[in-house]
């Protein structure tokens, strides 16, 4: 048996596309807590709409279970599940109401009239529709269509309230204030989540814990800061921020500290957990904001700048190092002098900022 | 995404998901069945009356067709009567559609709406004014008599006429939807290359609606063979298969030549929608994306102007003549003897006729909603579920569109005079036989108007149905339904009219007890009661109206339909 409250044991889902078998999702582990909200961030295609699919009953495993507080739902249909979805799209139904799409779960569980209208009325202060109950779909902004699809969920009291890239139809601005509010709803209704979507920004701001997808496969699970500060493989660190990787190898092991050279440097970094001997391939993660110019000086690594943008709150530098293009960003210019392309510089590394990963090619 | 649901999920596992819904189940399996008795059987069965002689396999009765010139010249004669019909019929639905969509010809919607009339009405309408005007008491035969000589409206050239006037309007339609498909943007940038306007027609705009013509004629071709009330009326010694096929059943009472008759009907007609559904589409340039395109070459030079212009004039003045011609000839007192107006004929045919009117209504009443309902269910499980047969099902519902109505006729004499282990019922005789014909000859139109408005909603507006707790049954009833109502509407008119004026295959099952209104029209000019057949036509046409009027006021009052199609797109 599982403990998570929400559980995927080596969930596997297999077609086939022409001739060949598509692996979408490929013996995922997960467990998710109670009240916990899990963001599924990828690339498109990675599988995270898949196993969201899954979940939710819509497509059926290959492979691998699904529970759902401790039952198995492999075989449940999706109107037997625990479950409700907020779709991309909204899937508002156009032939009904406001207060009839909100109320369609409660009606189709012979909810007695009275329920469904406190319910549904509660619902819609909650998500800050009061008011719009007798409009159409069709006559709602964007954003009041997304609270409208939100609130047709939460009314069913799911177990696990799933929500697929529900912020994408929305413009920029909205976005942003769209995503707080759900954190907020959530946290105050105490629902466990899970969230699909391509967007890192928006799965940092919201998650309890960030599950990074690739090719079918969980590349990492954490809380916003590990995956960040603390990415287990080269994918995670590009794929979450702005990475910079220096290739080394390992000189010596001193504990849980490992020393490696860089551009004739002697650095310190923290092995973070894992096991390395000396003579090991190793990559350095240099995150952009973490690193800082200034003239050249001696102790530090010498560079030219190859590219300068001016972008009012941080300057945007690509400094070359030997063979290699270094990002940097450094914020609040006008307190820093602010170099040109050609410049010669020098580059300011502190143990500290980085992070050491085994070696790997970059994927093409 | 990548990895949308329906794409991924595959037939097998599909069947699987069924399985967990008995009623979704019961359904495919009943409508699997209905489609068996009512589709595959009589279909079937004409073709095992046409090679088992005896409880044997032979090919005697295609040799003696063969062999005997009466009954092979049909044979031909129905395929250069397709072929005549095809050609002008196309011709004339392509300068109409030409006029519509691309000059700025006034009265558009005018033009729009007489071209679709014919469509309204039973297509032998057209024979009877056609003799009503150039037969042997016509108004005009003296005038025609006097440049061309003497002539007969009997025969091919009567009936190119009249299926041309007929199906013209079917060519028109598929036209106008290819013509609106092809962006103007596409004429406009061959213009401002260089091109004149003639060469644009010919190089942009006559390729890109090359397959749309070829569906168009294609679709005019079958109509025209597969038509038996115009020929009924008007062929003459032109003798044709649908007519010929009927002579031989009701007439000599050999069941085995006409079914033989009516294969040899069902081969051409089979080959062009074959050619149509997988050469023709396959071909298409256009997409239809439902957005017509506002834009329109104006200013045409003289030369095109002419002749577009011109004909859709004539057609329209045609069509005007031949309509007016059957008010006409219903207030004649006796047709070509005494010429006093009088509302006589009215009031003969409501008393003589009274029944077929009332039975016609009841059993295209009946009909038609049963044939809509049925329509929109088979297209939510062909577009939405995954099981085994799907395709065998989709296939086979749209079947009867493509079978003349006298092979269906035939089939069903055929399959319902007797208990059979599949269906131990006799329907033949009954109300019920007439009414299941009807259901399922005129279903595929609203299969293929649901399935388009199908695709054009996200599924996942059902999904939320079913995330929300709703069955299949209950999600289509609440949610599918209510949002292809539109699609659903269409679906019963087109049943109603087409249940209404039928007639090729109905004039096989219809009986003493309950007869219609098109079969009684068919007698009387049987029995040159011209002026009647021309009352009881108006009133037919009357009636249909009156009902479009009908259901019209109750889609205004469920006012959902609009509403429906702003937010669909999303």
């Amino acid at each position: 048996m599982t403990h998570g409250y929400l559980a995927l044991n080596r969930l596997t889902k297999e077609y086939r596309s022409g001739k060949s078998l598509v692996r979408a999702v490929d013996s995922i582990d997960l467990e998710v807590n109670e009240g916990e909200l899990v963001t599924l961030l990828g690339p498109s295609g990675c599988g995270k709409t898949t196993t969201l699919r899954m979940i939710s009953g819509f497509q059926t495993p290959t492979s691998g279970d699904i529970y759902i507080d401790g039952e198995k739902m492999n075989w449940v249909p999706p109107n037997k599940r625990p479950t409700a979805m907020v779709f991309q799209n909204y899937a508002l139904f156009p032939h009904l109401s406001v207060f009839d799409n909100i109320a369609y779960g409660l009606r189709v569980r012979h909810e007695s009239r009275e329920v469904i209208n406190r319910k549904v009325q509660d619902v819609m202060s909650l998500v800050g529709l009061s008011g719009l109950e007798k409009r159409a779909p069709g006559e709602l902004s964007g954003g009041q269509q997304q609270r409208v699809s939100l609130g047709r969920s939460l009314v069913m009291e799911p177990k696990v309230l799933l929500l697929d890239e529900p912020l994408s139809n929305l413009d920029a601005k909205l976005r942003i204030s769209m995503r707080m509010e759900i954190r907020k709803l959530q946290q105050r209704v105490g629902i466990t989540t899970v969230y699909v979507t391509h967007d890192q920004e928006e799965a940092m701001t919201l998650s309890d814990r960030v599950v990074i997808m690739f090719d079918g496969r969980i590349q990492q699970v954490g809380s916003p800061r590990e995956i960040y500060a603390r990415p287990t493989s080269r994918f995670v660190a590009g794929f979450i921020g702005k990475a910079n990787f220096l290739e080394s190898r390992v000189d010596e092991v001193r504990g849980d500290r490992v020393a490696v050279g860089v551009a004739g440097q002697k650095l310190e970094i923290s092995a973070a957990g894992r096991e390395y001997a000396a003579g090991d391939r190793v990559l350095i993660l240099l995150r952009p904001e973490s690193v800082t110019i200034g003239r050249p000086a001696t102790g530090h690594i010498p560079g030219t700048i190859a590219e300068s943008v001016y972008l009012g709150s941080q300057v945007l530098y690509g400094v070359r190092v030997g063979d290699q293009i270094i990002s940097v960003e450094e914020a609040d210019p006008e307190e820093r002098e602010i170099f040109a392309v050609g410049e010669s510089v020098a580059i300011q590394l502190r143990a500290g900022n980085l992070h050491l990963l085994p070696f790997e090619e970059e994927h093409s | 995404m990548a990895h949308r649901g329906r794409s991924s999920a595959g037939g097998l596992e599909g069947s699987r998901l069924i399985l967990r819904e008995p009623l979704v189940l019961i359904v495919i399996l009943g409508i699997f069945y209905l489609l068996l008795v009512f589709v595959v059987l009589p279909i079937a069965d004409v073709v095992v009356k046409s090679v088992l002689v005896k409880g044997r396999f032979t090919l005697k009765n295609y040799i003696d067709v063969f062999s005997k010139g009466y009954l092979i010249a049909p044979f031909f004669n129905s395929i250069l009567l397709g072929f005549s019909t095809a050609c002008t019929g196309t011709l004339m639905g392509f300068v109409f559609a030409f006029a519509v969509t691309r000059t700025s010809l006034p009265g558009k919607r005018f033009f729009r709406q007489i071209a679709t009339f014919p469509i309204v009405s039973p297509p032998f309408v057209v024979a009877l004014a056609a003799i009503l005007l150039f037969g042997r008491a016509g108004i005009l035969t003296s005038y025609v008599e006097a440049v061309v000589g003497s002539y007969s409206i009997y025969g091919l050239g009567g009936l190119v006429l009249v299926e041309t006037i007929a199906y013209g309007p079917l060519a028109f339609l598929v036209l106008v939807g290819v013509l609106q498909a092809i962006d103007p943007a596409l004429e406009e940038a061959a213009m401002d290359l260089g091109a004149s306007r003639a060469r644009v027609f010919a190089t942009v705009t006559l390729p890109l609606s090359v397959p749309g013509i070829a569906a168009a004629w294609l679709l005019v071709f079958i109509e025209s063979i597969a038509d038996f009330g115009n020929p009924m009326v008007l062929s003459g010694n032109f003798s044709v298969l649908s007519v010929q096929a009927y002579l031989q059943i009701t007439g000599a009472f050999n069941l085995s030549t006409g079914a033989t008759l009516a294969m040899l009907l069902l081969l051409p007609t089979a080959l062009a929608y074959v050619v149509q559904k997988y050469l023709v589409s396959r071909r298409s340039y256009v997409t239809i994306t439902g957005r017509p395109s506002s834009a329109v070459l104006r200013n045409l030079d003289w030369y095109v102007k002419l002749p577009v212009y011109g004909l859709t004039y004539l057609f329209t003045a045609v069509i005007f003549l031949f309509y007016g011609m059957v008010v006409w000839g219903s207030l004649q007192k006796l047709w070509g003897v005494d010429a006093t107006l009088t509302l006589r004929n009215y009031a003969q045919v409501l008393r003589a006729g009274g029944r077929y009117i009332t039975d016609s209504i009841v059993l295209a009443g009946i009909a038609a909603p049963i044939s809509g309902i049925l329509a929109m269910i088979l297209a939510y499980l062909i577009v939405r579920k995954r099981f085994v047969g799907r395709r065998v099902m989709e296939f086979v519902s749209m079947l009867t569109f493509a079978v003349p109505g006298t092979v269906v006729g035939i089939g069903y004499i055929l399959a319902f005079n007797q208990r059979t282990a599949v269906f131990p019922f006799v329907l033949t005789g009954t109300g019920a036989i007439i009414v299941a014909l009807l259901v399922f000859r005129y279903m595929p139109a609203g299969i293929q108007s649901a399935v388009a408005a199908l695709q054009q909603i996200d599924a996942s507006i059902e999904e939320a149905s079913a995330d929300l707790g709703a069955a299949s049954v209950t999600t289509f009833w609440k949610v599918t339904l209510p949002m292809i109502a539109p699609a659903f509407f269409s679906a019963l008119v087109y049943s109603f009219v087409k249940a209404m004026t039928a007639i090729s295959a109905i004039i096989f099952v219809v009986s003493g007890s309950w007869n219609l209104i098109t079969v009684a029209i068919l007698g009387y000019v049987d029995n040159s009661q011209y002026a009647q057949a021309a009352a009881m036509s108006l009133l037919l046409i009357g009636i249909i109206l009156v009902a479009l009027g009908v259901i019209q006021l109750f889609v205004n009052r469920v006012g959902r339909g609009a509403r429906v199609a702003s937010i669909l797109g999303r």
